[in-house]
């Protein structure tokens, strides 16, 4: 990007991070080590009643992975930003967020203290005056979740590789928060998580 | 003169009309519902209404209760959000419900999960099969485009407005309308990731019946679903009825269908510890 850098910074493993991406800002998140899945939502700056919506960007691309050229929608049906590039063949949004209470049903009971992307996300939504009913359906971007012909699914080995990127090209003033996923139990993030890097650029 | 010039001609007036009849519209008392499952006492029964194209519905259910939709003509589309009664920032989490289950689809024996690891409602009888949790419910603007509004009070109500206004007579906000499910209209996922849809029309009186393993407020809007193709605004009247029932034992064979299920029904029993 030969564009002025407004941001870059490193998100350690297992943190949130939440910033402003103005419209026609560009924020680029780079999976530094592979395989980490970056859990996103996203709210409009002005009234974030208005929100990323999983089931209107799948319905307005009649597709359930979010691939390059993909554009996310809110809840209201406007655009909030564009997949305006990625390396990485396709990226999930039906698999949602972990949460240490969803943790006990898929791994047992002894995983509730595990730290996930419920506690992230509420963390950083809570200060910023959001709250739990501000958490809806999830992107994870660099995080594969194959469907199977008979419906059967689940998060299975990543497809991305140290350094691939997606690019977000922000259609609308928008408040973008990310968990850098902490789950352990599974292999959206190789069973190892690592950090992440987010890089914002002005307008070209 | 008009007949409704003075208070005492609009009282006959509206008073004439209060025995109306028509097929959309509640049973009340619910005892006195037109059609009873078999095996269910009218004493039992909690809730009989249709829903007209574009209606909507909220209701809450205790624990135990029995839910059944039945699309009478074949072309409904039942969109429903689900949420914890006492504590509604407890609700229906699809991504949980698909990714607890390992699957994509609803059917009999599948869980409707919250967000906080509990069931809040479990699908014992599916007579459709064909549903959706990928699409969600139509908006204002996705019926603009197809049927030129999508307004409350125009011809073409979308889902998610009318789920607004049932859960907003809940004192929810539109913060609370979640993903939803929407039943009847199905969508596949194609190998390479397409959707799908499998919208009918079906054969008249297809049901699905659910259990409340939560007090439970349901709300639903029944519009078109959202890549219904169709250009007239299509959709069929929808009955739901509810009826009482007991909290699901120890030995259900849903609540041990799966060791995931399990435990979301051990969560739900931790819950209700107190």
């Amino acid at each position: 990007m030969s564009r002025t850098i407004i941001l870059d910074e490193i998100v350690p493993p297992r943190a949130p991070w939440s910033h402003l991406v103005r419209k026609g800002e560009t924020l680029r998140i780079i999976d530094l080590e592979g395989n980490q899945s970056a859990d996103f939502l996203m709210y409009a700056a002005a009234d974030d009643t208005e929100r990323y919506s999983a089931q209107d960007t799948i319905a307005a691309q009649r597709n359930v992975y979010l691939r390059a050229g993909s554009m996310l929608y809110s809840n209201e049906g406007n655009p909030m930003a564009l997949v305006a590039a990625t390396d990485v063949a396709y990226h999930d949004t039906i698999g949602g967020a972990c949460s240490r209470e969803s943790n006990t049903l898929r791994y047992g009971f002894h995983t509730l203290s595990h730290h996930a992307c419920v506690e992230n996300f509420l963390d950083a939504n809570l200060r910023d005056g959001r709250g739990k009913r501000d958490m809806v359906s999830n992107i994870n971007w660099f995080m594969n979740v194959p469907v199977e012909a008979d419906g059967t699914l689940g998060i299975v080995d990543g497809i991305s590789a140290p350094g691939l990127h997606v690019d977000l090209l922000a259609q609308m003033d928008l408040v973008a928060v990310v968990s850098n996923c902490p789950q352990i139990n599974n292999p959206c993030n190789g069973f190892n998580p690592t950090a992440l890097r987010m890089v914002i650029a002005g307008p070209s | 003169m008009s007949t409704t010039a003075n208070p005492q001609g609009a009282q006959l007036h509206a008073r004439a009309m209060g025995d109306t009849r028509i097929e959309t519209m509640p049973t009340l008392p619910a005892s006195a519902a037109a059609t009873r499952p078999p095996g269910v006492a009218a004493d039992h029964m909690l809730w009989e209404t249709t829903l007209p194209a574009g209606g909507y519905a909220g209701k809450e259910l205790r624990r135990g209760a029995r839910l059944q939709l039945q699309d009478l003509y074949g072309d409904a589309c039942v969109s429903m959000l689900v949420f914890n009664a006492e504590r509604p920032v407890e609700r229906f989490n699809v991504a949980d419900t698909i990714k607890v289950q390992w699957n994509a689809y609803l059917g009999a024996g599948k869980l409707l999960l919250s967000d906080m690891g509990r069931v809040l409602m479990s699908l014992i009888d599916d007579g459709a099969g064909t549903h959706d949790m990928f699409c969600g419910a139509s908006t204002a603007h996705s019926n603009a485009q197809a049927y030129g509004d999508g307004d409350n009070w125009g011809a073409h109500p979308n889902a998610r407005d009318r789920l607004a206004l049932a859960a907003g007579k809940f004192g929810l906000g539109r913060k609370d309308i979640h993903p939803c499910i929407n039943w009847f209209k199905g969508v596949r996922i194609a190998g390479d990731g397409a959707t799908e849809l499998q919208g009918g029309p079906f054969a008249p009186g297809r049901s699905v019946t659910l259990r409340a393993e939560m007090n439970v407020i349901v709300v639903l809007a029944n519009c078109p679903h959202r890549l219904d193709a169709r250009v007239a605004y299509t959709v069929t009247p929808v009955r739901a009825s509810a009826w009482r029932g007991t909290p699901t034992p120890a030995d259900d064979p849903i609540r041990n269908a799966t060791p995931e299920g399990l435990r979301a029904f051990l969560n739900v029993d931790d819950y209700f510890c107190r």
